[in-house]
C-alpha cells in the first residue's frame, strides 16, 4: 500500500489494520512518533494528516489513502528547524521529551487553524496531549513565542 | 551544538589506549577503588570522566537522563573546570560501571534533620559515602546526583585540565604556570594553541598531581548560569534514542504480559492462537508470564491478547478496602517501625480523648511514565549487552549476569534516554524479561515495549498510607502535636525485589514529617509498618509525598483552630533560616494577605525534603464547572544553584507531578489486581488545568542540594488547604476529587 509521507510516497506492507504510528515507527523507522498509550488519550503519538493533528495509534493504515503525512520528522530537521521547534528551544520546554514531538505537531495543527491563539486557544487545542513532567507553563510560552515569529515571517 | 553520544565500549577498548582508544583523564575519586570502566586495563586508569579520542571530548554524565536535566549540569560541572563550552562537547551516559558510585544517595537515611550541622550529623553523612562506594551501586534517585557529583566531578574536571597542561608544558618546554586553558585547547603566553585533542596521548602519561585547587565561584563561566539543555534540539525534532527506538540488525520487537496479581506465578498458558496470528515469532514463558516476540510491536501486542492465562492469585489482600483496614490495623505497638523525633512530652500535653484529633489517608499511585516500560538486550558469541532508561545501571549486570551465567564483564548495558522516570525506573522487571527473551532467541536482539495497560497494572505503586494525628495549642502556638504513621516500608519492598535485605527502620515511612524544621515544644512523629503486600517502590519524593500532606494538613487545621494565618502560624514556629525565607518569599510572590476576587482563596504548605526547603501557595476560584488553579507559586532554597532555569523547571514539574495525584491520582485494587489501565482512568493534571507556576530559588549558601523532587511534597497540602480557605471544606483523603469537582 502506498502512502505520502513528509512528501514523499512510500510503499509499506504492514497490515491495513495497523495503526499508522506502528507503520511509521516499526516499519518506517520514524521514530519521532511516540507511543504512550494506545488509546488516544495521551497524544505522544500525533501527526499531521492534511495538516490537522491525528492520533497516530487511532488511525489504521488503510484510512490514510491519499492524504499527506507529516510526522515531527517532516516539520523540521535540528539543521532547519520549525518555527515551533525553534521555540521550543528558546523556552527550553523539554525535560524527558518523550511527548514533545507530540506536543509540537498538536501545535503545528492549532497554528495552522488559528495563528494567534488566545491562552484559552491553547488550553483547548492542547488539553489531549499529556505531559508528565509538567512541561505545560513552557508550552503555552513556546506556542505564543512561535506563532509571534510566523507572524512576522 | 553540543550533543549525546552513545558509547560503543568496545571501540576504545581496542588497540592502545591512545587516539584510536580514546584517553580518560581525571580524579579518580577515592584512589581507585574501581578499575576505570572507559579504558578497561589496569594501570592506566585514571578517571571514567573524561574522554578524548579523535572525534573530540566526551564528558560522561554517569547519572540517568530522565528529564531532569542531569547530563547537562553533570556536562557542566566538569565542563567549567576544564575551560570547555558545552557546545565543544558530547555528553554521555558512559557504561554501567562501579566507577559512578553515588556517594549522596544513603544520605536521606541518617537519623539526623537535615537542618542539623552538628560534627556528629555531618560525620555520620559523612559515613554514608562509604558504604555507598563499596556498594558501587551506580544509581539515579533521592534527588542525590548534584550532591554526590558537585565536588567530584569538579574535580574530575580539574585534574583533566592539569593533566593537558602538563602535557603541554612538556612539549613546549615552558612552564605549566605560563600556560592557560580556553576553547578546548592549552594556550601559551606566545599565542600557540594546542588541542585537547592534540594532547591526550601525552597527556595518559603525565603523573597526576593532586586535585588542583578547583575555580573560584566567581570565575564561574558555565555554572550559576542557565545553560541550553544538551539534549533540548534532539528532543523537539524527534531525534532523540528513547529505548524503544533502537533499531537493531535482525531485531525482534516484543511485548509482555505478566500476572496481573503482582509477583504471582503464571500456572499455565496456551499460546496457540497467539502463534497463528501473522507476524508471531515466538511466546517466552517466564514465571510470572509471557513474553511474546514478532515481527513489530503491535504484532507483539495483539499476540499478547491472544495468550490466554491461569494465573495464580494474589499474596497480598485482594481489594481496596482489605488493604484500607490492614493500613490502619498496623497502627499498633507490634508494627512500629521508628519514632526519629519525640520532643518533650508529648503524653503528658495530650490527654486521650482531649484536643484536636484527625485521621489522613492517600492511595495507591503509579508512576505513569510517559514512555511505558521497555528495554532491548542481545545475546550473542557469550557477550550480552542490554539497552535500558534505567535508575541503577550496574544493578543489570547482577542481573544479566545471573540469568545468562555470564561473568559481569561480558555484559554491556547502555543507558538511553528516558520519557520519564521517577523512580519507575530503578526497577528491574523489564530489563529481566528482556534478558530472558534474549536467552531464548540467543544471537538475536529483542526489543520489549509494554502496553500502557501494562504498564498502569505492573508497576512498584507509591504506598497507600494513612496517618493519625492528635495535637494541642496554647497561646496561638502548638503546644503538642503527636504523629503516628502507617505505610509499608518503600526501601524494604524495593530493595527485595533486588535481593537485598536492608535492616532496621525504614526512613521512608515517616520521611517528610519527622525532621520538619517546626519547633513545637512536644512534637512526637512515630512510624508503623504495614505488613508487605502490593509492591511499592520509590515515587517522586518518596515518603514525603505523602508525609508532606499529613503534616501540612494538620498544621493547616491548627492554624485554622488558633484562628491565625496559616502562613504566619508556620513563620510563628520556624526559626530556621532557610525554611523562613522560602516562606517569606512565597508569601511575598503570592501576594499572601492581599486581596482575592470572590470565590477565590489561597492555600500554602511548606515541606523540607532531600535537605530542601519548599514553601508552596496555590491560589483557587470556585466556577461553574468545579474548582479550578488560577496561580501557583513555589519558592526553594538548593543552597547553591547551577543551573537557574533547569531548577525552575524541576520545581514546576515537581509540583504539576504532585497536583496530578492530589487531584485525581489514585490505583484500587479489586480480586488482587489494579483497576486502572490508562490515561482515562488514571488521569494526570493537563495543559488547559495547569496554573501559571512562579518559581523562585534562593541560595543560603549552605550545602548543596539536588532538586528534582522537593517541589512535589507540598502541592498537594496546599491544594487541599486552598480548598479548605475556599469553602471551609477539610479533606483528609486523596485524591481531592472524590469530594470535590474540579474544571
Amino acid at each position: 500500500m502506498w502512502i505520502n509521507v513528509n512528501g514523499t510516497g512510500v510503499d509499506v506492507t504492514a497490515d491495513p489494520d495497523t495503526p499508522l504510528l506502528w507503520v511509521l515507527r516499526d516499519e518506517l523507522n520514524l521514530t519521532g512518533s511516540k507511543y504512550g498509550c494506545g488509546v488516544g488519550a495521551c497524544g505522544a503519538c500525533t501527526v499531521l494528516l492534511d495538516g490537522v493533528a491525528v492520533r497516530g495509534c487511532q488511525i489504521a493504515l488503510r484510512d490514510v489513502g491519499a492524504g499527506a503525512v507529516t510526522t515531527i520528522e517532516g516539520l523540521g530537521t535540528p539543521e532547519a528547524l520549525h518555527a515551533l521547534q525553534a521555540a521550543w528551544i528558546e523556552h527550553q520546554v523539554a525535560q524527558c521529551g518523550y511527548c514533545q514531538s507530540g506536543q509540537i505537531m498538536q501545535a503545528a495543527s492549532l497554528l495552522a487553524q488559528t495563528p494567534a491563539p488566545t491562552d484559552l486557544e491553547i488550553d483547548e487545542a492542547m488539553a489531549g496531549n499529556l505531559c508528565r513532567c509538567g512541561t505545560y507553563p513552557r508550552i503555552r510560552a513556546a506556542i505564543h513565542a512561535a506563532a509571534a515569529q510566523l507572524q512576522k515571517a | 551544538m553540543s550533543r549525546i553520544r552513545t558509547i560503543a565500549r568496545r571501540s576504545f577498548l581496542i588497540g592502545s589506549a591512545a587516539i584510536l582508544g580514546g584517553v580518560a583523564f581525571g580524579t579518580y575519586a577515592y584512589r581507585k577503588p574501581y578499575p576505570n570502566p572507559l579504558l578497561g586495563r589496569a594501570g592506566v586508569a585514571l578517571t571514567p570522566y573524561v574522554l578524548i579520542d579523535a572525534g573530540g571530548v566526551t564528558l560522561i554524565a554517569p547519572r540517568a537522563e530522565m528529564g531532569q536535566g542531569v547530563m547537562t549540569t553533570l556536562a557542566a560541572l566538569l565542563a567549567e573546570e576544564m575551560d570547555l563550552t558545552l557546545d565543544q562537547v558530547q555528553v554521555s551516559h558512559g557504561p554501567a560501571s562501579s566507577a559512578y558510585f553515588n556517594g549522596a544517595v544513603l544520605e536521606e537515611g541518617v537519623p539526623f534533620v537535615p537542618t542539623d550541622d552538628s560534627w556528629l550529623a555531618e560525620g555520620t553523612r559523612a559515613l554514608m559515602r562509604v558504604p555507598a562506594k563499596f556498594l558501587g551501586m551506580q544509581v539515579t534517585g533521592g534527588s542525590s546526583s548534584i550532591p554526590d557529583a558537585y565536588d567530584k566531578m569538579r574535580r574530575a574536571g580539574a585534574v583533566a585540565r592539569a593533566a593537558l597542561v602538563a602535557a603541554a608544558a612538556r612539549r613546549l618546554g615552558v612552564a605549566a604556570a605560563g600556560l592557560k586553558t580556553e576553547g578546548g585547547a592549552v594556550v601559551a603566553a606566545d599565542g600557540t594553541r594546542l588541542a585537547y585533542t592534540d594532547l591526550a596521548v601525552e597527556a595518559a602519561a603525565v603523573d597526576l598531581p593532586d586535585v588542583p585547587a578547583l575555580k573560584p565561584r566567581a570565575d564561574w563561566k558555565l555554572l550559576g548560569q542557565s545553560l541550553p539543555r544538551v539534549d533540548m534540539v534532539a528532543k523537539v525534532t524527534g531525534t532523540a534514542l528513547y529505548t524503544a527506538d533502537l533499531r537493531l540488525p535482525g531485531m525482534l520487537f516484543g511485548t509482555a504480559r505478566c500476572n496481573p496479581a503482582l509477583g504471582a506465578a503464571m500456572i499455565s498458558h496456551d499460546a496457540s492462537a497467539a502463534l497463528a496470528l501473522p507476524g508471531v515469532v515466538k511466546v517466552v514463558a517466564l514465571k510470572s508470564g509471557v513474553v511474546v516476540l514478532a515481527n513489530s510491536t503491535f504484532a507483539a501486542f495483539r499476540a499478547a491478547e491472544a495468550v490466554t492465562f491461569e494465573w495464580a492469585a494474589a499474596s497480598y489482600p485482594a481489594d481496596t478496602a482489605a488493604m484500607l483496614a490492614a493500613t490502619g490495623a498496623a497502627f499498633a505497638p507490634a508494627h512500629n517501625d521508628s519514632r526519629k523525633r519525640n520532643d518533650g512530652d508529648v503524653d503528658a500535653m495530650l490527654a486521650p480523648g482531649a484536643g484536636f484529633e484527625a485521621s489522613y489517608a492517600v492511595p495507591y499511585l503509579a508512576h505513569a511514565t510517559m514512555e511505558p516500560m521497555g528495554a532491548a538486550a542481545w545475546l550473542k558469541d557469550g557477550h550480552l549487552q542490554v539497552w535500558a532508561g534505567t535508575q541503577l545501571p550496574t544493578q543489570i549486570l547482577v542481573e544479566g549476569a545471573a540469568i545468562t551465567g555470564l561473568a559481569q564483564g561480558a555484559i554491556e548495558v547502555h543507558t538511553m534516554l528516558m520519557g520519564g522516570g521517577f523512580g519507575r525506573r530503578a526497577e528491574m522487571d523489564v530489563i529481566r524479561q528482556a534478558i530472558s527473551a534474549a536467552k531464548a532467541v540467543e544471537g538475536t536482539p529483542v526489543l520489549l515495549t509494554w502496553t500502557r495497560e501494562e504498564d498502569m497494572t505492573h508497576d512498584a505503586y507509591r504506598p497507600m498510607a494513612q496517618a493519625r494525628a492528635r495535637a494541642a495549642l496554647a497561646d496561638g502556638k502548638v503546644a503538642a502535636l503527636d504523629l503516628h504513621i502507617a505505610s509499608p516500608a518503600v526501601i524494604a519492598s524495593q530493595a527485595g525485589r533486588l535481593g537485598y535485605r536492608i535492616p532496621g527502620p525504614d526512613a521512608t515511612i515517616v520521611q517528610g514529617a519527622w525532621e520538619q524544621p517546626y519547633e513545637f515544644a512536644n512534637y512526637r512523629v512515630t512510624g508503623y509498618r504495614v505488613p508487605a503486600g502490593v509492591p511499592v517502590g520509590s515515587w517522586r519524593s518518596v515518603g514525603a509525598s505523602q508525609n508532606a500532606f499529613f503534616h501540612e494538613s494538620a498544621v493547616d487545621e491548627l492554624a485554622a483552630l488558633a484562628g491565625a494565618d496559616p502562613l504566619a502560624f508556620r513563620l510563628s514556629q520556624i526559626s530556621h533560616p532557610p525554611s523562613r525565607a522560602v516562606l517569606e518569599a512565597v508569601a511575598e510572590m503570592a501576594g499572601w494577605g492581599g486581596a482575592l476576587p470572590e470565590g477565590h482563596a489561597r492555600g500554602v504548605a511548606f515541606c523540607l525534603s532531600f535537605g530542601v526547603p519548599c514553601a508552596e501557595v496555590i491560589e483557587v476560584a470556585q466556577t461553574a464547572a468545579g474548582i479550578a488553579l488560577v496561580a501557583a507559586h513555589a519558592a526553594v532554597d538548593v543552597g547553591v544553584a547551577l543551573d537557574p532555569r533547569n531548577i525552575e523547571s524541576q520545581v514546576q514539574g515537581a509540583m504539576v507531578f504532585g497536583l496530578s495525584a492530589a487531584i485525581s491520582g489514585e490505583i484500587t485494587f479489586a480480586k488482587g489486581r489494579a483497576e486502572q489501565q490508562n490515561f482515562w482512568d488514571y488521569q494526570p493534571l493537563r495543559l488547559n488545568q495547569c496554573p501559571p507556576i512562579t518559581v523562585r530559588v534562593l541560595e543560603s549558601g549552605d550545602r548543596i542540594r539536588g532538586i528534582g523532587e522537593p517541589g512535589t511534597p507540598p502541592a498537594a497540602p496546599a491544594l487541599a488547604n486552598a480548598i479548605f480557605a475556599l469553602n471551609g471544606l477539610r479533606i483528609r483523603q486523596l485524591p481531592l476529587n472524590r469530594a470535590v469537582a474540579f474544571a
